[in-house]
């Protein structure tokens, strides 16, 4: 048994409480009205854990305080300074700090720890096998969303098998520490392996697929933590390592579902155009009607009902205030203006909720997929802003289209459609997209926040 | 192995309350939840303190120390940024 068992019960009592604060926590989550006081019951949690850990006998206190007053001051400062367009660079950022953390803590556990038994040795290893490829994965993910690194796959030949013997090398090397623990060696040549796992697992993943890797990677630093917990037994490390794995491993099957894929296929597959697709020219020439911002200015004279249907464009442009600004000036002449969100419409799940809770759009208004097209008929304008895969309809038409099958907001049922965007090319996917030669879609081409820009005063002069 | 079945036992139930509370969490949260559970899995952070003995080797307590320092970037970092989100949502009524 390892030396960490902390046998006072009264600690552990206190842990049992940290972690119902955790799980009362997430639960606040579920509705946004008690949001703001189930996260601070979730950092009260924490707290408490932490000052239960500090009154066991023999801490470095010096040394603790200075880790955690470093610690504390980059987290602060990230945390205050980072733009809600960067918060999935800033998710993978601390998911990659996770993974380290757990890294970290195995190795110096294991040193210290006499006579490891089976189990012990066991989970130290997997500690720093899951804990280094979250690391490495995490920060490639972040090079990738920051545009440090090419968003393109990257991949060689024969990564696959470079993978899987990398990946035997490692569990071989948790056989070795257990077998010897006094091979301390072992470990660190499990986490040299397992960071190496984690830039060519992450690499051949292209940026489209970004909110799928996160949420894993966020999955994954969880699971570290709760392997940690294993190394030390202790009850609060395994509970709040494990909410955070089933937290990440539901956003992405719900990433992968909206996206239309199997995890495996994000993983290991290729996305590539279909060769025997329609042609941008067959699908576009001369149906393409462009329209300027006085003219959509006018069809709102008529309108009830307006959808907005942002993608990642919009936060590219930083156009989600001038679009509330829009929404106001529709809102003053009895126009009900409503966003249609998809899953994957942001770099992260769930990220374009918070770019337009920032400018000031209440949660009221933003509707989900599913629900929004149950009513998209009655939608007289829906302007669609820097999205292009997420409302082509071939998703639903082609069969054979690589985007078969993935859930798109059917715009294209609504009367008009408005398409702000810089030019007929193709999103993620590849394909021309059918909705932009539709009868009932304009065209107004620009600059996001220009073209809405235009619009609005458009709007006041009219 | 007692302890072990213990630990396994504590592991899958919370395995099963995170499933059932979470996929009760609406889209319009997913964000804040993930940076939410980036401070929760800050509590590394416990592995962290109880890891800094005063009778450690050098190398472990560099170690611990730095783990320290990583995972209270994830906790106080974690917290506040997604209170910062949080507190977005509610300012609307």
């Amino acid at each position: 048994m390892s030396g960490f068992l902390i046998d006072t019960g009264w600690v552990n009592l206190a842990y049992v409480v940290a972690s119902i604060m955790f799980i009362r926590g997430i639960k606040g989550l579920t509705h946004p009205r008690t949001a703001v006081s189930g996260n601070l019951t979730s950092a009260m949690g924490m707290l408490l854990a932490v000052v239960a850990t500090l009154l066991a006998d023999g801490l470095n206190y010096q040394w603790i305080l200075l880790g955690a007053v470093v610690g504390g001051l980059v987290g602060g400062l990230i945390a205050i300074r980072v733009q809600m367009t960067k918060i999935p660079e800033m998710v993978a950022l601390f998911n990659g700090f996770g993974g380290a953390a757990s890294v970290l803590v195995a190795g110096a556990a294991f040193m210290i720890t006499r006579n490891p038994d089976v189990q012990t040795t066991v989970s130290t290893g997997l500690s720093g096998l899951i804990g280094a490829v979250t690391f490495t994965g995490s920060m490639i993910a972040f090079g990738k969303l920051s545009e440090i690194l090419p968003g393109r796959q990257i991949s060689f030949p024969g990564l696959r098998i470079f993978n899987a013997l990398v990946g035997l090398g490692a569990l071989a090397c948790v056989v070795w520490l257990t077998v010897d623990p006094s091979a301390t060696i072992a470990y660190w040549i499990i986490v040299a392996a397992a960071a190496v796992l984690g830039v060519t697992l992450t690499l051949p993943i292209g940026g489209a697929d970004m909110p799928v890797v996160i949420s894993l990677l966020n999955s994954y630093s969880g699971l570290a933590a709760a392997a940690t917990g294993f190394v030390l037994m202790n009850n609060v490390l395994i509970i709040a390592g494990s909410l955070v794995g089933a937290s990440g491993l539901i956003l992405t099957k719900i990433m992968c579902v909206a996206m239309n894929r199997s995890l495996g296929h994000v993983l290991f597959g290729k996305l590539g155009p279909s060769a025997d697709g329609p042609s941008a020219d067959d699908v576009y020439g001369g149906k393409v009607k462009s329209t300027s911002p006085e003219e959509v200015a006018m069809l709102f004279d008529s309108a009830q009902r307006v959808l907005v249907v942002p993608g990642y464009g919009l936060a590219v442009a930083q156009a989600q205030h001038i679009v509330r600004d829009m929404a106001n000036v529709l809102e003053e002449r009895g126009i009900n203006v409503e966003y249609g969100i998809h899953p994957v419409a942001g770099r992260m799940p769930g990220h374009m909720n918070v770019l337009l809770a920032e400018a000031d759009v209440p949660y009221e208004k933003l509707r989900e997929m599913d629900d929004i097209n149950n009513e998209i008929e009655q939608i007289d304008v829906c302007i669609v802003v820097g999205a292009n895969d997420v409302v082509n309809p071939v998703a639903r038409t082609d069969p054979k289209s690589p985007i078969a099958g993935m859930p798109i907001i059917d715009v294209d049922k609504a009367r008009t459609v408005v398409v702000v965007k810089r030019s007929l090319s193709p999103g993620f996917a590849g394909i021309p997209n059918p909705l932009f030669a539709a009868d009932n879609c304009l065209m107004m081409f620009g600059d996001g926040k220009k073209a809405i820009t235009e619009l609005v005063t458009a709007l006041k002069e009219g | 192995m007692e302890a072990l079945v213990a630990a396994i036992t504590v592991f899958v139930l919370a395995i099963f309350i995170g499933f059932e509370i979470i996929t009760k969490v609406p889209p319009t949260l997913h964000t804040p939840l993930m940076s939410g559970s980036n401070a929760i899995s800050g509590i590394a952070l416990i592995g962290a303190i109880i890891s800094t003995r005063t009778d450690n080797p050098k190398l472990a307590t560099i170690l611990a120390v730095s783990a320290v320092a990583l995972a209270m970037v994830n906790v106080v970092g974690g917290y506040m940024v997604t209170h910062r989100m949080l507190a977005m949502f509610r300012k609307k009524r």
